[in-house]
């Protein structure tokens, strides 16, 4: 595992989001989650999202992930208007651009490592074959070549991430959303994960992290901290 | 097109995926829906059970035979106008054969006269009890249906002589004569001594109420001279040529009986013509009542069965709702989740739609086996409309919460514990 810290240059625009505001109505009061946010993020990236509670940090996450669309502002991914797109439209964004990391994994139980990884290339359409072959060349590449068909509660924790990481890339996202991606892992396997965020951002990933570990975030390129709905720094890191 | 395909078989998967890891559940849900089709299938065997063997029965008849006499089959209400009519009489017949032979384009083949009465039979220690007695002419055997096991009918010039012959069912055969051929004996009717010159073969009931086995056939004159009943009225039993052209036939029918009984022109007939298609309208009714009482229990367990399966499924979602969010993360669509719970209920409902077909199959056997004059009867017809109805119930029950899951928001849902 190579952790040897190169900076990639910056590919194109993949993320512009322009005064991004979003309002939660919480019975009688409204709940201003974020305030007007502006970000660019370019394929290549590795940046890191912090943020204490309450900081709108999820909120954009879910912005970025495309699960929500602002109440005001632009949000273009690839150049499309996503904050005008209807459900099905963002599933399909989803689905082709984006490769979730989830906190808790969110493996589904009764499906092997191997289905779990294939799930995203069935709602692309892809034919059984390839998709067995590609879900397999991921899960090659997280280092799981011996647990293609061991169930979820077979495997460890790290391994579990891992599938869940191959899962996010097996459909060539363009950028992967990783939600505190260490958070239920212990320290050590913590480190063995960010290794290997680190290896597929050299291998030409673009990787955004969300997470509340100061630790966490010194592995990226670019860390942009949030506080009361608003940036409130944004930095390039050696 | 090909990714719905994927996404068809891949909810197909996880049907019977999470149906197998809930099998009591899923039995316990499927219940209703079991319980309905065994009622649905139950009531659809009996009553084209009760068609066939209605059939059947209308074939020994003779479907091809119409009766003349006094009185219509089925109820009337102004008895009183039929009670005054005259008698038909054994010349009547002679007269219709004479008018038929002499019509070259009659659809009337032949007619007989026909007097009939219940009693017993008997030979030395031996009796048959409630013996359905019929007395006809030498043309009787122009008409029945039934081939001879032994010997023959008795003939023309036996009946004209009004000779004491007669041929049983096989049930007073076996009876009477248990070890030995009943032809050439002779047994005791009413204290007359009549010859056996037949046996007929074994023919079954009519309906299971009435057997046809249990009849002995004579010479309408010997029938006469021994039993009197000249009062009581008979019936002409008329064999047509064609069964497809039945009222035409009816209609020379009343015709030539008109002319028989010398009716005037606008006079109302004073006989009824009878055929065996009457007993379809008696049996009407019964079929309804019985299409009635299933469908209604069936509609009662279905609906049941289906709030069972779409409470099931309410549950499915809730806990599934993380799994749900994450799937629309990873880029399932409305359709693909509306697709997979939908398809979860309907599997629900077909399996138990299944069970329940193989449970009334089943009951159906066994009703057969030890019921052998029930008429049970399973068609391929009632399997797929019990398949369909099922597969129906699991698409209402399991609409409402698949359309809530297919709506969730994946925020809610992926924060969802």
């Amino acid at each position: 595992m190579s952790t040897a810290r190169t900076t990639r240059p910056l590919g194109p625009l993949v993320i512009d989001i322009e005064g991004v505001k979003k309002l939660y109505q919480m019975g009688a009061e409204t709940i201003h989650a974020l305030r007007g946010v502006s970000l660019k993020i370019h394929r290549n990236e590795y940046l890191a999202i912090m943020g204490p509670s309450g900081s709108g940090k999820s909120t954009l996450m879910n912005m970025l992930g495309c699960l929500d669309t602002p109440t005001e502002g632009h949000y273009e991914f690839n150049r499309k208007n996503v904050a005008a797109m209807v459900d099905d439209e963002l599933a399909d964004i989803r689905n082709r651009e984006i490769g979730f990391v989830f906190q808790t994994f969110n493996l589904l139980p009764r499906s092997d490592a191997l289905k779990n990884v294939e799930l995203p290339l069935i709602y692309a359409g892809v034919p059984p074959e390839e998709r067995h072959e590609r879900a397999k060349h991921v899960l090659r590449e997280v280092g799981l070549e011996n647990r293609m068909h061991h169930k979820p509660n077979e495997l460890s924790g790290g391994q579990r991430q891992r599938v869940a990481i191959a899962r996010a890339l097996v459909n060539k996202p363009s950028i992967i959303l990783a939600d505190e991606p260490t958070g239920n892992l212990d320290s050590q396997t913590g480190v063995e994960i960010m290794a290997l965020f680190e290896q597929l951002y050299n291998l030409g990933n673009t990787i955004i992290v969300v997470t509340h570990e100061e630790d966490i975030a010194q592995h990226a390129r670019r860390i942009v901290r949030l506080r009361d709905g608003l940036i409130e720094s944004d930095k390039n890191v050696g | 097109m090909n990714t719905l395909y994927y996404e068809f078989t891949e909810s197909l998967n996880i049907a019977f995926a999470q149906i197998s890891a809930h099998k009591m559940r899923s039995m316990l849900t499927a219940l209703g829906v079991i319980i309905g089709i065994v009622a649905v299938t139950l009531m659809g065997m009996a009553i084209s059970g009760m068609d066939s063997s209605f059939e059947s029965s209308l074939a020994m008849l003779g479907d091809d035979v119409i009766y003349v006499q006094k009185w219509p089959w089925g109820p009337v209400e102004d008895w009183w106008n039929y009670a005054n009519r005259p008698p038909l009489q054994d010349s009547h017949a002679v007269e219709l054969n004479r008018l038929i032979e002499s019509s070259p384009n009659t659809l009337l083949e032949v007619a007989v006269p026909v007097r009939t009465r219940s009693g017993v039979v008997k030979r030395g220690d031996n009796s048959v009890n409630g013996v359905f007695m019929a007395g006809a002419s030498g043309d009787y055997g122009r008409i029945i249906t039934a081939d001879f096991r032994e010997g023959r009918l008795f003939t023309d010039t036996e009946a004209e002589g009004a000779r004491n012959v007669c041929v049983l069912g096989c049930d007073v055969a076996d009876a009477l004569f248990p070890a030995q051929n009943a032809v050439g004996q002779t047994v005791q009717v009413k204290g007359y001594p009549f010859q056996v010159v037949g046996v007929l073969v074994r023919q079954g009931s009519f309906l299971g109420l009435f057997s046809f086995d249990t009849q002995i056939i004579l010479p309408i004159k010997a029938f006469e001279k021994d039993f009197g009943g000249k009062t009581r009225g008979l019936e002409i039993r008329v064999k047509i040529k064609d069964k497809k052209r039945l009222e035409e036939a009816k209609e020379e029918l009343v015709g030539l009986m008109r002319r028989v009984r010398g009716q005037l022109p606008g006079e109302r007939d004073n006989f009824s013509i009878n055929g065996a298609e009457a007993f379809k309208e008696q049996l009407d009714p019964v079929k309804k009542g019985i299409a009635m009482a299933g469908l209604f229990v069936t509609g009662l367990a279905l609906f049941v069965g289906a709030i069972g399966i779409m409470n099931i499924t309410f549950v499915s979602v809730k806990e599934r709702t993380k799994e749900i969010g994450t799937r629309k993360a990873l880029g399932a669509k409305r359709r693909t989740i509306l697709l997979q719970f939908l398809i979860e209920s309907i599997a629900v409902s077909l399996i138990g739609g299944l069970i329940g077909i193989i449970l009334s199959s089943t009951l159906g056997i066994v009703i057969g086996h030890l019921f052998p004059k029930l008429p049970v009867e399973i068609s391929p017809a009632l399997i797929i409309i019990s398949l369909l109805v099922s597969a129906g119930t699991g698409i209402v029950a399991g609409f409402a919460p698949a359309w809530g899951a297919s709506r969730l928001d994946p925020v809610v849902a992926l924060r969802y514990e």
